[in-house]
Parts: C-alpha cells; sequence; structure tokens
C-alpha cells in the first residue's frame, strides 16, 4: 500500500455502533434519562470504545425544557465528564449536522472516536406551546409573527403542488401507506399498524390539504450512533463497521417566500449531489434513501430534488410501488417519520442509525435485501438546511 | 414581547417598505440590504404597492401560543406584483372561497396580543380585491 493511499485509508470514517430507544410518550423519562438510554442501548449492543467527543442533536430542549448546555449535562450524566461536548441545533436537520460535525472531527485527525446522540423531549407541553416552539425553526421576523407554522407551510407548498401538477386525490397516500407498512415490525416504532388507502382519504385535515396522515406525529425519543477513523477501530468488532462514503450540508434561505421556486427544494438538490459526488454514485447506485417525511408533501419534493424523480412526478414514486421495501429506492424502511415517529432534531440520528442496520443485515423483518448503499437526509423545517450522508458497507467503493 | 424589536419592523410592517436594488433593479421584500440576486450593496427604500395574488394558502386550527384567540385563520404566501413573495395572513373573506391566483390587496390589522397588558402587534394582511377593483 502507498503513503497516498494509506493515509486516505486512514481517513475513512466508520458507523461502529447504534442505539434506539422507542418513539413515544416517554412520561416516566427526563431528557437526560432518554439520552442515556440510547447510550445504553448501543453499549448493550456489544460495540463500545470511549469518545473523546460528544455531538448532542436536539432543537427543543432550549424552549420546551429551559435546557441549554444539553452536551455537557448529557455527557456527565453518561459517565463522560470531561470529554469535548457540543449541541447542535439545525431544527429538524440537527441529527444529520451533528453526524456532520463529528465526521469532520474524525477526518480532521483530532478525534478518533466521537459519539452522537440525538434527543428530544416533546411530549409534556400543550400543542400551542408545542407549535410555538416549533414555529421558531422558520423566520420569526417575517413568518412566525404571522401565526404561521411547520404543518401550515407543509400545506402551502402542497397545496401549490396540487395546483401546478394535475395529481389524483390519493396522490400522497402511498407514503403514509408505505410508511406504516414498514413500521409494524421495527420495534422502536410509534405507530406499528398499517393503514389502507381509505383511512388516508377519510382522514380528518388538519391544515387542508395536509390531512392527518400527511403529517408526522411528533413524539420523545432518541438515538446514539458512534462514529470512529479506520485506524481507532476497537478489535472483535461484533458486527461489520459501516463506511461514511460521503457528508454534506448545505444551507438555503430560512423563509420559503424567499425562494424563486418554493417547489424545487434548492438545499436538496445541493447537498444530494454534494454527497452523490464525493462517493462517486449516480442516484440510481443508491439502494435505501431515508428521507425526510415529516410532511408527505416533503417526501414528494426530496425525490424529486434529489433527482429519483422528474418535478411533479415524486408522488408516484409511492403511488406505484418503488419506494416500497422490494422497489427501486426504498424510503422509510423502519417507518420514517411518519409511523417510526419524528423526533425533532433526533430525527436524523435515528435515520443513519436504521441504514447502519441495514447495511449490517441486522434489519430483521425491514430488511432490505442486498443493500449496498443508503443514502439518510434530514431536513430543517421547509428546507433551510439539508444534511446528506450516504453509507456504505466496509468493502464498498 | 420585545417592543424595539416590533418597532424596529414597523416601517416593513405597516407600510409595506422594502428595497429596491440600485444595481440589478430588483425589488426586495422583506428587506435585508444586500440584494438576493447580485449580492451587491441594496439600501435604497421602496414603497411597494401592496396588490398581489394568492400563490397558495391554508388555514392555522391548531395554533401557536399567542395566536389561539384567532384561530381559525387563513395564512398565504402572498405575491406582489413587483415579484417578491410574502408571508401574510388573509383577513375580510367574507363568503368567497380562497383561491390560488386570488387578487389581493395589503391591509392592516392587529396580529396578537402579547398577554393582558402586553403590547399589541400590528401588520399587513390581505383580503381580497374585489373584481370591479382588478384592473
Ligand atoms: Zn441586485
Amino acid at each position: 500500500m502507498t503513503m497516498t493511499q494509506d493515509a486516505k485509508t486512514n481517513k475513512d470514517v466508520y458507523i461502529i455502533g447504534v442505539g434506539m430507544t422507542p418513539v413515544g410518550e416517554h412520561w416516566e423519562k427526563s431528557l437526560r434519562e432518554l439520552a442515556l438510554d440510547a447510550i445504553t442501548a448501543l453499549q448493550a449492543d456489544g460495540v463500545w470504545a470511549r469518545p473523546q467527543a460528544l455531538y448532542v442533536a436536539n432543537m427543543l430542549a432550549p424552549s420546551l425544557s429551559g435546557q441549554t448546555q444539553l452536551a455537557a449535562l448529557l455527557a456527565d450524566f453518561a459517565g463522560l465528564r470531561g470529554i469535548e461536548a457540543i449541541t447542535i441545533e439545525a431544527a429538524g436537520a440537527s441529527g444529520g449536522a451533528a453526524a456532520r460535525q463529528a465526521y469532520l472531527a474524525i477526518t480532521s485527525g483530532v478525534i478518533d472516536v466521537a459519539l452522537i446522540v440525538g434527543v428530544e423531549k416533546v411530549t409534556e407541553r400543550t400543542s400551542a406551546e408545542l407549535e410555538a416552539a416549533l414555529s421558531t425553526s422558520s423566520d420569526a421576523d417575517h413568518e412566525a409573527v404571522h401565526g404561521i407554522t411547520p404543518t401550515a407551510q407543509a400545506a402551502l407548498l402542497m397545496r401549490r403542488y396540487l395546483h401546478e401538477y394535475n395529481v389524483p386525490e390519493d396522490a400522497f397516500a402511498g407514503f403514509s401507506l408505505n410508511a406504516h407498512a414498514n413500521a409494524v415490525t421495527n420495534p422502536q416504532a410509534i405507530y406499528r399498524r398499517s393503514i389502507r388507502v381509505e383511512n388516508y382519504l377519510n382522514a380528518p385535515m388538519v391544515s387542508e390539504p395536509v390531512n392527518l396522515f400527511d403529517a408526522a406525529p411528533l413524539a420523545d425519543g432518541a438515538a446514539a450512533i458512534l462514529m470512529a477513523r479506520s485506524n481507532a477501530l476497537p478489535e472483535d468488532l461484533p458486527y461489520p463497521p459501516v463506511r461514511i462514503a460521503a457528508s454534506s450540508i448545505v444551507s438555503n434561505t430560512v423563509a420559503i417566500h424567499d425562494r424563486s421556486d418554493p417547489l424545487l427544494l434548492d438545499s436538496v438538490v445541493d447537498s444530494s449531489i454534494q454527497a452523490l459526488q464525493q462517493a462517486g454514485l449516480k442516484p440510481e447506485d443508491i439502494d435505501i434513501f431515508e428521507l425526510h417525511d415529516r410532511y408527505s408533501i416533503y417526501a414528494a419534493l426530496s425525490l424529486e430534488a434529489a433527482g429519483f424523480a422528474t418535478r411533479g412526478e415524486g408522488w408516484k414514486l409511492a403511488h406505484d410501488g418503488v419506494i416500497a421495501k422490494d422497489g427501486e429506492i426504498p424510503i422509510c424502511t423502519f417507518g420514517g417519520s411518519k409511523a417510526r415517529g419524528d423526533t425533532g432534531g433526533a430525527t436524523g440520528v435515528y435515520q443513519l442509525a436504521e441504514i447502519t442496520l441495514q447495511l449490517q443485515d441486522r434489519a430483521g423483518e425491514n430488511q432490505v435485501q442486498g443493500a449496498r448503499f443508503g443514502m439518510a437526509q434530514c431536513l430543517a423545517a421547509s428546507g433551510a438546511t439539508a444534511a446528506t450522508h450516504i453509507l456504505s458497507r466496509k468493502d464498498g467503493p | 414581547m420585545e417592543i424595539s424589536r416590533h418597532w424596529r419592523l414597523k416601517r416593513q410592517r405597516y407600510a409595506l417598505i422594502g428595497e429596491v436594488c440600485p444595481h440589478c433593479k430588483k425589488k426586495i421584500f422583506p428587506p435585508r440590504d444586500i440584494c438576493p440576486e447580485c449580492s451587491e450593496d441594496a439600501r435604497t427604500l421602496y414603497q411597494f404597492s401592496g396588490r398581489g395574488e394568492v400563490y397558495s394558502y391554508t388555514t392555522v386550527f391548531q395554533a401557536p401560543a399567542g395566536y389561539e384567540e384567532h384561530a381559525p385563520y387563513t395564512v398565504a404566501l402572498v405575491k406582489l406584483e413587483e415579484g417578491p413573495m410574502l408571508t401574510a395572513q388573509l383577513t375580510d373573506l367574507g363568503d368567497e372561497p380562497v383561491e390560488v391566483g386570488m387578487p389581493v390587496e395589503m391591509v392592516t390589522r392587529k396580529l396578537r396580543s402579547d398577554g393582558e397588558k402586553g403590547m399589541l402587534v400590528y401588520s399587513y394582511k390581505f383580503r381580497p380585491r374585489f373584481k370591479e377593483a382588478v384592473r
């Protein structure tokens, strides 16, 4: 092996372990206890190396739990007092953003092993308090002040989509059906039951045209992943480490109204292109796409912007079964935000943990057979930030 | 809520005063000082006509804290006739259904009152422009 190859190999970064809590209403658990549960689950899986840094992905602790300094708090609570610890906030993209920071720290050579924990505690506040906290992810002076919420923003985009493209009434049903079908066999999922298209069509409107099944449930949860450089991998790993083939984060306008074409998620376009280029892949090489499905319109827009569908046709992939577990581009393989449950800033960490299980052939009933490359992409609100990672089996290119 | 924060925004909220870029002539709202089109300095004030059309709309039922007493209310993306888009509530809707493309005009209305002794926040909202008034 030449020097250059050796240096490159030693810069490779791997996910070596994952841990998740069930997503749901954990009234008996505090924010810190939930986070520790995810770390404990990771350790119980038989993979551990003491991290030098902890990156915590969280959006809502300052507004809902009155807690900043979350990373320092969790490091101490998890028995890691003294290590470098920092909280990363990028609204719904916090999980991907935290993973990105860990990736940068490890590739820089400064950090060998990093722990990423996404955690969110949302269920003990009133819906008005929760809506107000969620609305802080929009432009406070020019969006939130007008009483707009993330649900209303999704509805504005979906209404325009329905106006511009000729789509049937049940166009978006497939996203919900697929997510629910996949969640049935995921022990961490909040909704472990399948639904039928009639359920979708008869669902009450939340903010027209967004109905109850177009909107993901927001709940408590925590997920952890342990990341390490190739020359710092613990010996005797029980499972093959999963390589991070690409890492990208891109920002765009926070306000929807500042975009020249609101139905084109520019951040998704840019971040997907960056990630695919880094990995040397094309969209058709991706075997699993864990995308942003907080509202079904974002799943359609993400498929289009990431290069899996042409504009105005993202919904067809859900309609025709292309996104199913045995389809050409499976999405939400453990239920996604829609049925596994959305955990705000922690969602991106769940996505990475789930793809890791897929590429280790440990996804059980949820396994996508023969998957080699998985892309995880989480968005902040309506797409002000897109964080994209591509994971690959260790022996991949 | 913060008095100075709303005071700073009163020109844009009460009079739709934005900016026009002296370099590329792009009309800018909300004002942002650096032109999003050409990245040059853009601080020349420009008052918008207040006329535009509905790009999209929906109804908020689960309102955030501070807005519950007004729920349900209609919010929209409004495309101003000079080009920029903004987010605002629709008001004075009467019986006519809202539609994408509906012509609207700006009015000034109360957005929220912060608690019993809190300050009132006023802002632009948009109402339907009657057909005979549409040029
Ligand atoms: Zn300009």
